[in-house]
């Protein structure tokens, strides 16, 4: 099996054309960026939305409880009930999108209602007092402080949906998860197993390129060690998040 | 002059915090509001910057309606200083500093040379600037606290328990540099405390309220101690009151006599009865010996016994009874302004001088 593997991916061929790694792997890229891009500007100002106001917390609760949806079977009745709508390609590009962004939602709203939640109630009440208006202590209080938690929200987000991309093959599309189901459909379990080893190291990178941009965004006065005080509270409420993001991040689709 | 005219607060479902609550908190003084939880203080001081809307009643800053004020604009031009510091995690300790001259729109170069200036001035050393508040104790977190409300230079400043957070001696620290900078400053201060304590050591005047709301008795410390106007005051200032009056009435001459002394690191010359003061090279009281037990040997740190405090010459009563009580020899030890001992005075002394005060105290008013 492993040698079969290696040689699959010393194969020239299977590096150039519109099957090719890169080319697969950039469809896999594009379409986990656009389905998270689309869920965040859904999901994140509605987190912060709840998490300033404290209204409408069910919604958070909702989002978590859609969770239970199965995606191969929301992929199929998103497909059918819009494909006949959309001509051409997007007829397939369209409903994979959504159908991702739906799973990148829980997370990123969870995570940025819990980061606007575990601000120290004493800072935001001190940013009224010296006399913020609402925006400002939103913008300049909330948000960076709630930025850790918001981003496990992000990185649960892009891994789930990194893994969960695949299922877009199941719909003739591209992305690394043709060579999961062409490999299996043909029997070339090599080609199978190295989609799988494609995924996952995928997933690894991007996790990692967004600890990277994390620990440049966020404050160093948040970072974890350096407690006081003002850190109450956020630690156990971290852990809940991650609580929520899947234990085993590269699931096989479907 | 922050004036409080008939205002009540009653929140949604029934509950009355503040009730028909009429004060003056003058220019330039501090006024505190202290009373037992529950009793609206908090709710008061909030009422002022408008975080609490009244329910009734007026409150003028200098004989402007707040009511009529921009909310924000209001709280721009009062410094806020609460419990738990509220300092910004995210940020530095000098950008927390400065976050009211930054809504403000000065410019740079000024807000950073302000912050600067603030971390001096609340004694904090300059590398503490970069730092962020976790990487801070308690103590020096309040201190960013009040340099933070202290930034755009604010006529009013609005105190929410700052110090009750930290240890006693923490506390007793930051009130005293409290003082010290008020005393420079001169602002119009509004302190909630629920500790009658620091209350009567900080305010100018003090104002007590009870359960429910309503203001007990308005007074300066010293005629509040002397004349509470009902039971709940005369509870809520507490047993020692008469003891703690003393703090108001600064020693007079007091009949000092010369104490016979051992420098630190000496040997007894003659045999001595009795406990023995230890002083310093300079002349400064380290403790009291009993020579006895020392026989031929040297003084050392070891020896002494360092129970009983030390009054300044022209510090209070209190100070002055407190070291001789606390004495083990029964004579306390009174020194000068540099530390340096002047002599020693016995407790019935120090009573004669008390007797001796008695005269008719200042008027307060009771509410």
């Amino acid at each position: 099996m492993i040698p079969s593997l290696v040689s699959w991916f010393t194969d020239p061929a299977n590096w150039s054309g519109e099957d090719g790694i890169p080319n697969r792997l950039l469809e896999h890229v594009a379409y986990t960026a656009e389905a998270i891009l689309v869920a965040a500007v859904v999901a994140i100002p509605l987190g912060l939305w709840v998490g300033h106001t404290g209204r409408a917390r069910w919604l958070v609760s909702l989002a978590n409880s859609a969770r239970a949806v199965p995606t191969l079977g929301l992929l199929f009745v998103v497909s059918l009930w819009l494909g006949p709508r959309i001509t051409g390609d997007l007829a397939f590009v369209v409903p994979s999108i959504i159908v991702l962004a739906l799973l990148a939602v829980p997370p990123l709203l969870a995570g940025t209602y819990a980061g606007v939640q575990a601000v120290d109630p004493a800072a935001r009440d001190a940013a009224k007092g010296v006399g913020m208006t609402p925006l400002q202590v939103l913008r300049q209080v909330e948000v960076p402080n709630a930025l850790p938690l918001l981003f496990s929200g992000v990185r649960s987000a892009v891994l789930q949906v990194v893994a969960t991309a695949s299922v877009a093959a199941v719909i003739s599309l591209g992305g690394l998860g043709r060579y999961l189901i062409d490999g299996i459909a043909l029997g070339d379990y090599p080609r199978a197993a190295a989609g799988a080893v494609l995924v996952a190291v995928l997933a690894v990178l991007l996790d990692g390129v967004f600890a990277l941009v994390q620990r440049r965004v966020v404050s160093p006065g948040l970072a974890p060690g350096g407690r006081g005080v003002s850190g109450r509270g956020k630690d156990s409420r971290s852990v809940e998040v991650e609580a929520d993001s899947p234990s085993t991040p590269v699931r096989a689709p479907a | 002059m922050i004036r409080f005219d008939a205002v009540t607060k009653q929140f949604p479902g029934g509950t009355v915090a503040v009730e028909d609550l009429s004060l003056t908190a003058p220019t330039g003084r501090i006024t505190v509001l202290v009373g037992p939880s529950g009793c609206g203080k908090t709710t008061s001081l909030r009422m002022v910057n408008r975080m609490i809307q009244p329910t009734r009643g007026s409150i003028t800053l200098d004989g402007q309606d707040t009511s009529r004020m921009n909310e924000a604009q209001l709280r721009r031009g009062m410094g806020y200083v609460i419990q738990h510091g509220g300092l910004f995690p995210h940020r530095t300790v000098l950008d927390n500093i400065g976050t009211v001259p930054r809504l403000l729109g000065w410019d740079r170069t000024r807000i950073r040379a302000r912050s600067n200036e603030l971390l001096e001035r609340v004694g904090l050393a300059p590398e503490l600037g970069e730092r962020y508040p976790a990487q801070l104790s308690g103590g020096q977190q309040q201190r960013v606290g009040v340099a933070r409300a202290l930034a755009a230079d604010p006529p009013v400043m609005l105190m929410d328990e700052p110090f009750s957070a930290v240890d006693p001696v923490v506390r007793e620290q930051l009130q005293d540099e409290f003082l010290r900078l008020q005393g420079e400053l001169g602002k119009t201060i509004l302190f909630v405390t629920h500790d009658i304590d620091e209350a009567i050591k900080l305010g100018d005047q003090v104002a007590v309220l009870r359960v429910g709301g309503r203001l007990a008795q308005v007074a300066e410390p010293a005629y509040l101690l002397a004349h509470p106007a009902d039971d709940f005051v005369a509870d809520f200032v507490g047993r020692d009151r008469g003891y703690r009056a003393l703090q108001f009435q600064e020693t007079p001459r007091l009949p000092l006599r010369s104490e016979p002394t051992i420098v630190l690191g000496e040997q007894p010359t003659e045999p001595y009865a009795g406990w023995l003061l230890v002083v310093d090279d300079d002349r400064r009281p380290v403790g009291w010996v009993e020579p006895h037990r020392i026989g031929t040997r040297t003084v050392s740190t070891g020896d002494l016994h360092r129970g009983g405090t030390v009054a300044t010459e022209h510090g209070s009563l209190r100070a002055a009874l407190d070291a001789a009580l606390s004495s083990p020899s029964g004579r306390g030890v009174i020194v000068d302004a540099s530390g340096s001992l002047c002599g020693t005075v016995e407790a019935h002394e120090v009573l004669t001088a008390i007797e001796g005060t008695r005269r008719p105290e200042r008027r307060g008013s009771p509410a």
